[in-house]
C-alpha cells in the first residue's frame, strides 16, 4: 500500500487528506509540530477575543482521523532525504514515504529589524503565537501599549484582539492609506477612519526604526523611523506579512526559491515531491494570481486538485475566477474577480466607486474603460453572491448588465436595508446611462 | 457608564433577593369557619377532613407557609388514611358493599396542589398587604436594575457590529461559578413552581391586583409565571435590540416572539377568562400544548358554545394544516424562533447561554433518538386519551389513560420542558427543551427536512472554517461542517435564529426560502476551483 506522507496539518494537507481517503485506500501520514489536530487558522483571533473556545477552531471532531484512517504524527521534520525517501525527525526518529506532500504553510516576514528577536516581539501565525500573546498580553494591566507594524490584513486583526481587551494599540502603517497596495482608494480610506474610530492610534506613512530592550531583555519601546519618537510598549506584533515555511526544506535538494517551487501539477524539482499551499511557489503565475499565495482557500483548492493527481487522475492546478474576503473590524470585505489598487490598476481599468452616507458601506466595480468588459468588485459592508458573480465574470457581462442585476447579487440577510437602487442611480449620473434595475433573481437570470 | 451598569445589577440582585425573601414572610391560618365553608366549597364527601384541618390550621400559633403547608398535607393525608384503612378492615371481613362506599370519602389531588388552595386564602402579612408597594421593590427595582444593566451597552459595545468580546472568559457564560448559580436558582425556582406551588404563594400576593384587573380573579401561580415570564421575555428583549441592533431579522424576530408572548400568550387568555371564556393560547399548537386534547379540555371547550367550538377546530388546524404549510414557505423558524413561547425565552433571556450547546455527532444522535420518542410518546398519549373519551373505556392497547397523561405532564410538561429545559441554560445551552424534547419541533423539524423552501445558503467557496457559526448555533448544530464544503444547511432542528448568519465573518450564510431544486446540494470540490474538476467530480 502506497505511504503518502504530508507535512503540514493545515487546510492544504488536510483537504488534501480527505480527498485521497474519500479515492483510495492508500496509508495517509499527517506530520506536524504544530498541534496535535487541525484546527482554522484565520480563528484564532476569536479565541484570544474570548469569542470562542480553541477547541472551536478545531472542524473535525478528534475521533474523525482514526475513523478516516488517516495518521497524525506530532513531530519536526529536520531533513528531507529525496533519494531514500525518508524523513528525519528532530527527535532522531524517521519515517518512509512513498509520496511526500509539503504543506508546510507560512512564518511571518522580519525584515531585520533592530531588537526583532526581543521578548514580547511576536507575530500572530500559529497556535503558538497565540499562546505567547496570551502570556504577553493578558489585559491592560500587563500590557500598557502595544505597537502593530504593518499594514495587512493580519496588522488589522492583531489590532482588533487587543482592543478588545482594551489594550491601547498604536498600528503603524508604511503606507499612506491603510492596505492601498491592494484597495482602491475610497476604500482605503472609509476603513483608515474606521480603525480610528474603534480608538487605535493609526499611524499611516510610518515605518518601524527600531525596538529598545529594556534591562531584562524584553521590548520596553520602538523608535518610529520618521520622526525618531519613542512609543513605550510592552508588546510589538510584526504583521508585515509572512513568507513560506520552507527552512528545513531548503537543505534538501528540492528546488526553492522563496516558496518550493512547483509547476501546474503541483510537482516539485524532486519526482514524487510535491508542494500545496502557502508554502508552494508556482514557477510561472496563473493569470492575475501572484506565483506564492498565501489564501485559505487556494491551499484548499490545491488540495482538492492534487488529491486527484496522487488517486491516478493527473490533473493541473487551474483555479478559477479569483475571490477572497476579510473583515476589518466591524465591516465586512468581500472581492470577485480583479480589482486593483492605485499602485498596480491597469491603463484600461476604469472603476466606479458607491459609498454610503454612514462611512461604513461601499463598493467598487473595475472595469474595461473601452469595452465595458466587468472585471471585478469590492463590497465593504454588503454581501454579495459568489456563485452569482463567478458566473458574470464566466460569461463576461459588461459593467452595464452587472449593474442592471445587481439586486440578484445581494447576499445580505433578509429584511435587510437594500442600497442597489442608490448604487444604479449614481452609475447613470456618473456614466449618462440609463439603467433600470432588474428584479429578476440570480436563478432565473442564469437559468 | 461602568458605574451605572454596576448600580443596576446592585439593584437587580437587591430585588432578587427581596423577592426571593417574601417566600419565607407572612402568616398562615384560616378560622373554623373559613374551614368549613372551604370544606363545603369543594364539596368534601369525608366526615374527617373538617375537623382535622381545623386542627391543623385554626390556631392561635403564626405558622409560616412551609409550617402551615405541612399540617394541611398531615390533614389530607390523615384523612385520607382513615378511609384507608377502612377500606382495608372491610376488605378483610369481606365486606363488598361497605368497603366500595368508601371511595367516594377519598380525596384525591396532589398534596402542595390542595395545600396551595387553602393557602392563597389563608395568607396575611405585609407581602400580601402591601402588594403595590412589593410589586415595585421586587418586579419594579429588577426591571430598573436590569435596564441600568444593560442599557449603557448601547455605548460600551463600541460600533453596531458582532461583540462576542470574553463571551467565554466569564464565568457567567462559560460555565462558571455564576452559571452554577444561576443553574440553582432557575431549577429550584421550577421545582417549586410546578411541585410545590404552596411554597410561592407569597408571590401570587405581590400580582393579585394586576391579575384582578385583568381578569377579575386573583393571582394564581400559573400568573405570577406569566407574568415573570413576559417581564423577562421583554428585557431581555432590550439587551437583543442594543447586541443585535445592526441586523434586521434578529430585530425584527425578537419584536415578533415578544409580541406573540405578550398579546396571544398572555393577555388575550387573561381577558378572555375575564369574559367567562375558556382562555386559550390561539398560538401554542398541539403536541407542544399537549393537553389539548385531554378529557377535560376538550369538555370545558365543548361546553363554552361557539368559542369553545372554534377554539377546538382552531387547535386541530392550527396543527394539521396551517403549521406544516407554514414551514413548507418558511422553515420552522417562522414558529420557532419568531412565535413560540419557549423559542421565544430562549431567544431573550437564554440568548447569553446560545454558544453553550453540544456540536458534536454523539449529541446529533441522542437528540434525534430523544425528541422522536417524545414525539411518538405524544401522539400515542393522545391516542390512547382520545380512544378513551370517545369509547368511555379506561384504557387502550393496554394503556391506561390516566396513567399515561400523569406520567407525559410530570416527565416531559414538568421535568422536561421546566427543571431540564430552561433551568439548564447556563450549562448546556438555551435550546435544551426545543432540541431534545420538544415533539412540535420534531414534527415541524420533518417538515422542514422533506418538504420545504427554506435552507441556509453558503456562498460558495468564501468559508474560511472559522467556526464561529457552530459555535453560536443554539441548536447544536455544525453549521462549519456545511459551510466549509460548500453546502447549503438543511437540517430539521435549524430554528433560523439567524447568528450563524449574523455572526459569520465573511458573509458565507444567508437564511432563504427558494425553490426546492437543489435545495439540498451536496459537493465534492466548491466554487472557485478548476471548472472541469468541479463539473468532473459533481456531476460524477
Amino acid at each position: 500500500m502506497e505511504h503518502i506522507v504530508i507535512i503540514g496539518n493545515g487546510i492544504s494537507g488536510v483537504t488534501l487528506a480527505r480527498h485521497i481517503r474519500k479515492n483510495s485506500n492508500k496509508k495517509i501520514t499527517i506530520v506536524s509540530a504544530e498541534t496535535d489536530y487541525f484546527f482554522s487558522r484565520t480563528a484564532l483571533m476569536y479565541v484570544y477575543m474570548g469569542h470562542m473556545k480553541f477547541e472551536h477552531t478545531q472542524p473535525y471532531e478528534n475521533w474523525f482521523w482514526e475513523k478516516n484512517r488517516i495518521e497524525l504524527k506530532k513531530g519536526f521534520v529536520q531533513t528531507i532525504e529525496t533519494h531514500s525517501k525518508t524523513l528525519h525527525f528532530a527527535k532522531g526518529d524517521t519515517l518512509q514515504y512513498d509520496k511526500l506532500i509539503l504543506a508546510t504553510g507560512s512564518k511571518p516576514n522580519k525584515f531585520g529589524w533592530p531588537g526583532q528577536d526581543l521578548d514580547g516581539v511576536q507575530g500572530l501565525y500559529n497556535k503558538q503565537d497565540l499562546d505567547t500573546l496570551e502570556q504577553n498580553a493578558p489585559n491592560n494591566k500587563v500590557c500598557n501599549r502595544a505597537v502593530i507594524v504593518g499594514g495587512g490584513l493580519i496588522g488589522i486583526e492583531f489590532a482588533e484582539m487587543l482592543v478588545s481587551r482594551k489594550i491601547p494599540v498604536t498600528f503603524l502603517v508604511r503606507e499612506s492609506s491603510f492596505w492601498n497596495g491592494v484597495l482602491p482608494e475610497g476604500e482605503s480610506e472609509m476603513i483608515s477612519r474606521h480603525i480610528k474610530t474603534h480608538h487605535i492610534d493609526l499611524r499611516l506613512s510610518t515605518n518601524l526604526k527600531e525596538i529598545k530592550a529594556d534591562e531584562n531583555g524584553r521590548v520596553k519601546s520602538i523608535i518610529i523611523e520618521e520622526t525618531g519618537e519613542e512609543i513605550n510598549c510592552n508588546v510589538v506584533g510584526l504583521t508585515a506579512g509572512v513568507t513560506p515555511n520552507i527552512d528545513f526544506i531548503k537543505k534538501s535538494n528540492i528546488e526553492t526559491d522563496k516558496g518550493v517551487l512547483v509547476n501546474r501539477k503541483l510537482e516539485t524539482s524532486v519526482p514524487d515531491v510535491y508542494a500545496i499551499g502557502d508554502c508552494a511557489q508556482q514557477r510561472e503565475a496563473i493569470g492575475n494570481r501572484r506565483p506564492i499565495e498565501a489564501v485559505w482557500y487556494t491551499g484548499r483548492m490545491m488540495g482538492e486538485t492534487l488529491a486527484q493527481t496522487i488517486c491516478g487522475n493527473p490533473m493541473e492546478y487551474n483555479p478559477g475566477h479569483w475571490f477572497n474576503s476579510a473583515k476589518f473590524m466591524d465591516i465586512e470585505y468581500q472581492t470577485y474577480g480583479w480589482v486593483f489598487g492605485e499602485r498596480n490598476r491597469p491603463d484600461y481599468e476604469k472603476h466606479f466607486h458607491w459609498i454610503h452616507k454612514d462611512d461604513n458601506k461601499c463598493i467598487t466595480i473595475a472595469y474595461h474603460k473601452d469595452t465595458k468588459l466587468f472585471l471585478g468588485i469590492n463590497t465593504f459592508g454588503i454581501r454579495m453572491r459568489h456563485e452569482f458573480f463567478d458566473n458574470v465574470l464566466t460569461k463576461k457581462w459588461t459593467v452595464d448588465k452587472v449593474i442592471e442585476h445587481l439586486s440578484a447579487a445581494n447576499f445580505d440577510p433578509e429584511f435587510y436595508k437594500l442600497h442597489e437602487k442608490d448604487i444604479v442611480t449614481q452609475f447613470n449620473s456618473e456614466t449618462g446611462s440609463a439603467i433600470s434595475l432588474s428584479k429578476k433573481s440570480w436563478r432565473k437570470i442564469f437559468a | 457608564m461602568k458605574i451605572i451598569k454596576h448600580t443596576g445589577l446592585v439593584l437587580f440582585i437587591i430585588a432578587l433577593t427581596i423577592f426571593t425573601g417574601t417566600l419565607f414572610t407572612g402568616s398562615f391560618g384560616l378560622t373554623k369557619a373559613e374551614v368549613e365553608e372551604y370544606v363545603t366549597a369543594q364539596g368534601y364527601k369525608s366526615e374527617v377532613i373538617t375537623e382535622a384541618l381545623e386542627k391543623a390550621v385554626s390556631t392561635e400559633k403564626e405558622l409560616s407557609i412551609f409550617e402551615f403547608s405541612n399540617r394541611v398535607r398531615d390533614a389530607y393525608q390523615a384523612s385520607n388514611d382513615h378511609y384507608d384503612n377502612l377500606i382495608a378492615k372491610y376488605d378483610a371481613e369481606k365486606n363488598w358493599d361497605k368497603k366500595g362506599e368508601q371511595y367516594q370519602y377519598k380525596i384525591y389531588g396532589k398534596p402542595h396542589t390542595l395545600s396551595y388552595n387553602l393557602a392563597k386564602n389563608a395568607g396575611s402579612g405585609y407581602v400580601k398587604e402591601n402588594a403595590g408597594l412589593m410589586w415595585w421593590l421586587t418586579f419594579g427595582l429588577g426591571i430598573i436594575g436590569a435596564l441600568l444593566f444593560i442599557l449603557p451597552n448601547f455605548i460600551l459595545l463600541g460600533a453596531p457590529g458582532i461583540k462576542n468580546d470574553g463571551v467565554f472568559h466569564k464565568a457567567a457564560t462559560n460555565r462558571g461559578w455564576i452559571a452554577w448559580l444561576v443553574l440553582f436558582y432557575l431549577v429550584t425556582f421550577y421545582l417549586l413552581l410546578y411541585f410545590k406551588a404552596d411554597y410561592v404563594v407569597n408571590w401570587t400576593y405581590i400580582l393579585d391586583p394586576i391579575s384582578e384587573f385583568l381578569n377579575g380573579g386573583k393571582a394564581s401561580q400559573w400568573f405570577v409565571y406569566g407574568f415573570l415570564y413576559c417581564t423577562i421575555m421583554t428585557v431581555m428583549a432590550v439587551r437583543m435590540f442594543i447586541k443585535y441592533r445592526h441586523n434586521k431579522y434578529q430585530i425584527l424576530r425578537t419584536t415578533s416572539v415578544l409580541f406573540f408572548q405578550i398579546v396571544f400568550a398572555f393577555l388575550i387568555p387573561e381577558i378572555m377568562t375575564s369574559l367567562n371564556m375558556p382562555g386559550y393560547d390561539f398560538k401554542n399548537a398541539f403536541p407542544l400544548d399537549y393537553d389539548f386534547f385531554f378529557e377535560w379540555n376538550i369538555e370545558k371547550l365543548t361546553e363554552s358554545g361557539a368559542v369553545g367550538l372554534f377554539i377546538l377546530v382552531w387547535g386541530t388546524i392550527l396543527t394539521l394544516v396551517i403549521v406544516p404549510l407554514m414551514v413548507y414557505f418558511f422553515g420552522k423558524r417562522w414558529y420557532c424562533s419568531w412565535v413560540c413561547g419557549c423559542g421565544g425565552l430562549a431567544e431573550t433571556l437564554g440568548d447569553p447561554y446560545r454558544q453553550l450547546s453540544d456540536k458534536s455527532l454523539k449529541s446529533w444522535k441522542l437528540e434525534r433518538w430523544v425528541i422522536h420518542s417524545v414525539l411518538v410518546f405524544s401522539v400515542l398519549m393522545t391516542v390512547v386519551t382520545l380512544y378513551c373519551y370517545f369509547s368511555g373505556a379506561e384504557s387502550f392497547l393496554g394503556i391506561h389513560s390516566q396513567w399515561i397523561k400523569d406520567t407525559y405532564s410530570f416527565l416531559i410538561g414538568a421535568w422536561f420542558a421546566g427543571v431540564i429545559g430552561t433551568g439548564f441554560y447556563p450549562i448546556f445551552g438555551n435550546r435544551v427543551w426545543c432540541r431534545f424534547g420538544c415533539p412540535l419541533a420534531a414534527y415541524l423539524g420533518l417538515v422542514q427536512r422533506f418538504k420545504s423552501r427554506f435552507r441556509i445558503t453558503t456562498n460558495g467557496g468564501q468559508c474560511i472554517s472559522c467556526g464561529n457559526c457552530s459555535t453560536y448555533c443554539e441548536m447544536g448544530i455544525d453549521v462549519r461542517a456545511y459551510a466549509q464544503k460548500g453546502e447549503n444547511i438543511v437540517r430539521s432542528s435549524c430554528v433560523g435564529c439567524g447568528v450563524c448568519s449574523a455572526v459569520c465573518p465573511r458573509g458565507v450564510l444567508k437564511l432563504e426560502n427558494d425553490s426546492m431544486d437543489g435545495r439540498i446540494n451536496p459537493t465534492e470540490v466548491l466554487l472557485g476551483n478548476d471548472v472541469n474538476l468541479l463539473d468532473l467530480l459533481n456531476k460524477k
